[in-house]
């Protein structure tokens, strides 16, 4: 599938980063060469200490790699935080308990310096993208784990960065509700257009919401394989029945045997 | 929260003694700037002409100073300390004893009235709602203002001094110690309550060997505070009293001997961190044989 | 003899009323069984005073307290004023502004905290009342050295509570600010500060108690011909004990009642912690 775009969102080469720690060095990422093209949903998955989060937070400038470069929209990722060009979504929805939804939502929009008329703009229309309309005054305890996770979302959008990073977003809410904000996140996707790089331990839902699936391994932090997904854009929850959806997942499963996932 | 220094001690060795080192120094500047008036004074009453070089070292030297100069209240607390023979009334050392006594006698009445308290009010419902609020309220009493007055009260009964400072230290102790063992034995969760009754567990079982080792994190940070507490109430009942730590740093402020009354507070300050570091020793022992900490 | 009685039995009848009402669970009990305790306390004290025969001198009995406070509240709320507005209150908001101008000056650096944190945690511990002399030889015997010593009282306390509050926001809030370019003054103001109030609170509740503490105890080193300690020394040469009684229950009142303004501003402000919920 050729894309018109193919602009380069994210491109990292020989990347490495080294942490110092009370017991000696530790490598979190190694010799990583990957190219992110613009509208891509990049899923990357692997056991813990495989680098993914430390991968993503390099990319947010939260991480600084010890070795390589690593270049977000032709920026440094410093520069590129300074330029608004991503949003980050973390695990816990982070919200603060002392604000409103809608309190939450214009906060980055307050501190990068957004008029009050551009802030109630966009916070209507992230409202409406999430479905959270009407939920704006409430206090983010008097709302459901996925509700919460959803207004986190909708903070990421609200100031318009082309790239959503998101660090097991869904992880801590049960399946069902998980199914439900797959087949949302998918629907944002294709309504925003964004590049979403997207962290996760669980296989199906990898596969089913990417365009590209990185499989990394621990010891050191390392790409075992990247599967480009033969799968349409459009798809619907019960794709994950196909006979299609089982072989890429089970390309995924022996990237990880490969990489000493299951400790074998 | 109190004297938790945090693990990495060498650490914090480095910025500790620097800040230390900026305290000492901004003291001797302080000292030198308070205690310059009555040298000028003085040279005035003589008629004598001093430029601000010749003063300076008699600012060190004073004998009732307004600020003592740091190495003044180190010779004092020497002195005080080591100087006398220990039984003499000018020792330091008699009148830190004094102080002790008492606040240990207050801290034991204290404690032991809060723990009975504590389990009272978690065992009995009419309790729980009658006096805890009052003992929240009886805080808001000033009960170090009442010192003097209890001293008469005291005396009038007939009992001895040491009973005035005992009275204070076991209120002033007795509040952290019940809110903390209140808390403790509440601390349990519901499932583990649950457990011990599906093994047929009684009440007072269930109190000695659930409710009260889970507790002990929280006395240990009450007693803390209430020993400390207890310090401060032995020390102000002894305000009109011929002996203890107290009675030296009214003495000291009647002569205007300065010197004294730092002398007296840092000894109190010692007493205070030796006592709380007992306890948090008595701590670290008492949680490893618990198993509660490496 | 006969008045003794009276008293077990009130006593008896009490408890008996309070131990039915425990078993409910309406809110009005929550009220109720305190007052009905305290009450019993009053009648306790009035009856054993009279039936004992205790000197007015040792313990007066209530009723006399009470009637002196009401013949009295000229002086009572002179005393008040020097001793709670003048001294305590002035003492307590100076303390608590140093205090958090000093919390926040450390933050910015990770030397200072590292040594200033161990040494103010051994601060608080210090009987600091013992300053009061020192301060009363340095500004005086007006209120100046009783606010003065409620300052260094209360300065400890919150400047611990401050800065474990300013490092109460979770590694992960912070990390959000930083990917949006926050710099560390919106950070402090819009997360860390926010965050740090649950934190502040308790440190201005433990100083609020100090504080009317320290104002009392300065006084007794050195005051004007006014003030609730000034009060209390003086009347014990007099023996007028129903006297210091009164002031004792003015001042704790007060202490009360402003411990409650601190509680209801807690409330208000971290309206959403988990302990203002349940």
């Amino acid at each position: 599938m050729t894309s018109v775009k193919s602009k380069i969102v994210i491109e990292a080469r020989d990347v490495g980063l080294t942490f110092e720690t009370k017991d000696g060095p530790v490598v979190a990422l190694k010799d990583v060469n990957l190219t992110v093209t613009e509208g891509e949903f990049v899923s990357f998955i692997g056991p813990s200490g495989c680098g993914k989060t430390t991968f993503l937070r390099a990319i947010a400038a939260l991480e600084h790699p010890t070795s390589g470069s690593l270049t977000v929209n032709g920026l440094s990722p410093d520069a590129a935080r300074q330029a608004r060009a991503y949003g980050y979504v973390f695990q816990a929805a982070g919200l603060y308990p002392w604000r409103t939804i809608s309190g939450n939502i214009k906060l980055p929009l307050e501190i990068m310096g957004f008029s009050p008329a551009a802030q109630a703009e966009r916070l209507s229309r992230v409202l409406s993208l999430v479905e959270l309309e009407g939920f704006g005054g409430k206090f983010p305890w008097q709302l459901s784990g996925g509700m919460q996770q959803r207004a986190s979302i909708a903070r990421a959008l609200a100031f318009d960065a082309d790239i959503l990073l998101m660090d097991e977003p869904f992880g801590a809410l049960d399946e069902i509700v998980r199914d439900r904000l797959n087949e949302e996140l998918l629907q944002l996707w294709a309504r925003t257009e964004k590049t979403i790089a997207f962290v996760t331990h669980s296989i199906p839902e990898a596969v089913f919401l990417s365009t590209k699936i990185v499989v990394m391994s621990p010891r050191p932090g390392r790409i075992t394989d990247v599967i480009d997904s033969p799968l349409p854009k459009e798809r619907p929850l019960n794709i994950r029945d196909s006979q299609e959806f089982i072989d890429i997942a089970q390309r995924v499963r022996e990237g990880l045997r490969a990489g000493h996932a299951y400790g074998d | 929260m109190i004297f938790d220094v945090g693990s990495n001690k060498m650490k914090s060795l480095g910025p500790i003694l620097t800040v230390l080192m900026v305290i000492f120094a901004f003291w001797y500047l302080m000292a030198i700037k308070l205690n310059s008036q009555w040298e000028y004074d003085q040279a005035v009453r003589a008629k004598v002409e001093v430029g601000f070089w010749d003063i300076l070292p008699n600012t060190m030297q004073q004998k009732k100073p307004v600020l003592p100069a740091p190495h003044q209240v180190l010779t004092g607390l020497w002195d005080g300390l080591a100087g006398q023979p220990i039984t003499s009334k000018r020792s330091l050392v008699y009148h830190a004893w004094i102080t002790l006594s008492g606040t240990i006698y207050g801290f034991v009445i204290g404690t032991a009235m809060g723990i009975l308290l504590a389990v009272g009010i978690v065992y009995n419902r009419a309790m729980d709602l009658s006096v805890m609020p009052w003992a929240i309220a009886s805080q808001m009493i000033p009960i170090i203002a009442i010192a003097p007055m209890l001293a008469v009260v005291v005396h009038a009964l007939g009992a001895s001094a040491i009973v005035t400072k005992a009275v204070i230290s076991a209120y002033l102790s007795f509040f952290p110690v019940l809110v903390g063992m209140v808390k403790g034995l509440r601390a349990p969760e519901q499932m583990q309550i649950d457990l011990l009754h599906t093994y047929s567990a009684s009440k007072t079982e269930i109190l000695w060997k659930l409710r009260f080792p889970a507790s002990v994190p929280f006395l240990f940070t009450s007693l803390q505070v209430g020993i400390a507490a207890s310090l401060v109430g032995a020390i102000v009942g002894e305000l009109n009293q011929p002996a203890g730590l107290g009675a030296r740093l009214l003495q000291g402020t009647y002569h205007g001997l300065t010197v004294h009354i730092w002398a007296a507070l840092i000894v109190a300050s010692l007493l205070a961190a030796i006592l709380v570091k007992t306890i948090q020793g008595f701590e670290r022992i008492t949680l490893v044989k618990m198993g509660m900490r490496k | 003899m006969n008045l003794l009685i009276a008293v077990m039995l009130f006593w008896g009848l009490a408890w008996l009323v309070n131990l039915r009402l425990a078993r409910s669970t309406r809110p009005i009990v929550r009220i109720l069984v305190p007052m009905i305790f305290g009450i019993t306390l009053l009648v306790l004290w009035e009856g054993l005073v009279h039936g004992l025969d205790v000197s007015p001198v040792i313990l007066p009995p209530p009723s006399s307290v009470a009637i002196k406070f009401a013949a009295s509240y000229k002086v009572l709320w002179t005393d008040l004023t020097q001793t709670f507005f003048k001294g305590a209150l002035s003492g307590f908001i100076i303390g608590a502004l140093v205090a958090f101008l000093v919390a926040i000056a450390v933050d910015r650096s990770p030397f200072l905290k590292a040594g200033v944190l161990p040494i103010g945690n051994f601060m608080s511990a210090l009987p600091i009342v013992g300053v009061a002399p020192i301060m009363v030889m340095w500004f005086g015997f007006g209120w100046q050295s009783k606010a003065a010593v409620v300052v260094v009282m209360v300065f400890f306390p919150i400047l611990i509570n401050v800065i474990a509050g300013l490092a109460a926001s979770e590694r992960m809030q912070r990390d959000l600010m930083a990917t949006w370019g926050a710099s560390y003054w919106q950070t402090l103001f819009k997360l860390r500060l926010p965050a740090a109030m649950p934190f502040v609170f308790n440190g201005l509740k433990i100083a609020g108690t100090l504080s009317l503490i320290g104002a009392i105890v300065a006084e007794f080193f050195g005051s004007p011909t006014m003030g609730i300690g000034f009060r209390i020394t003086a009347e014990i040469g007099r023996l007028g004990l129903d006297m210091i009684w009164a002031e004792i229950t003015m001042a704790a009142l007060v202490g009360s009642a402003f411990y409650g303004v601190i509680v209801f501003l807690e409330r208000r402000v971290t309206f959403w912690h988990p302990s203002q919920r349940h």
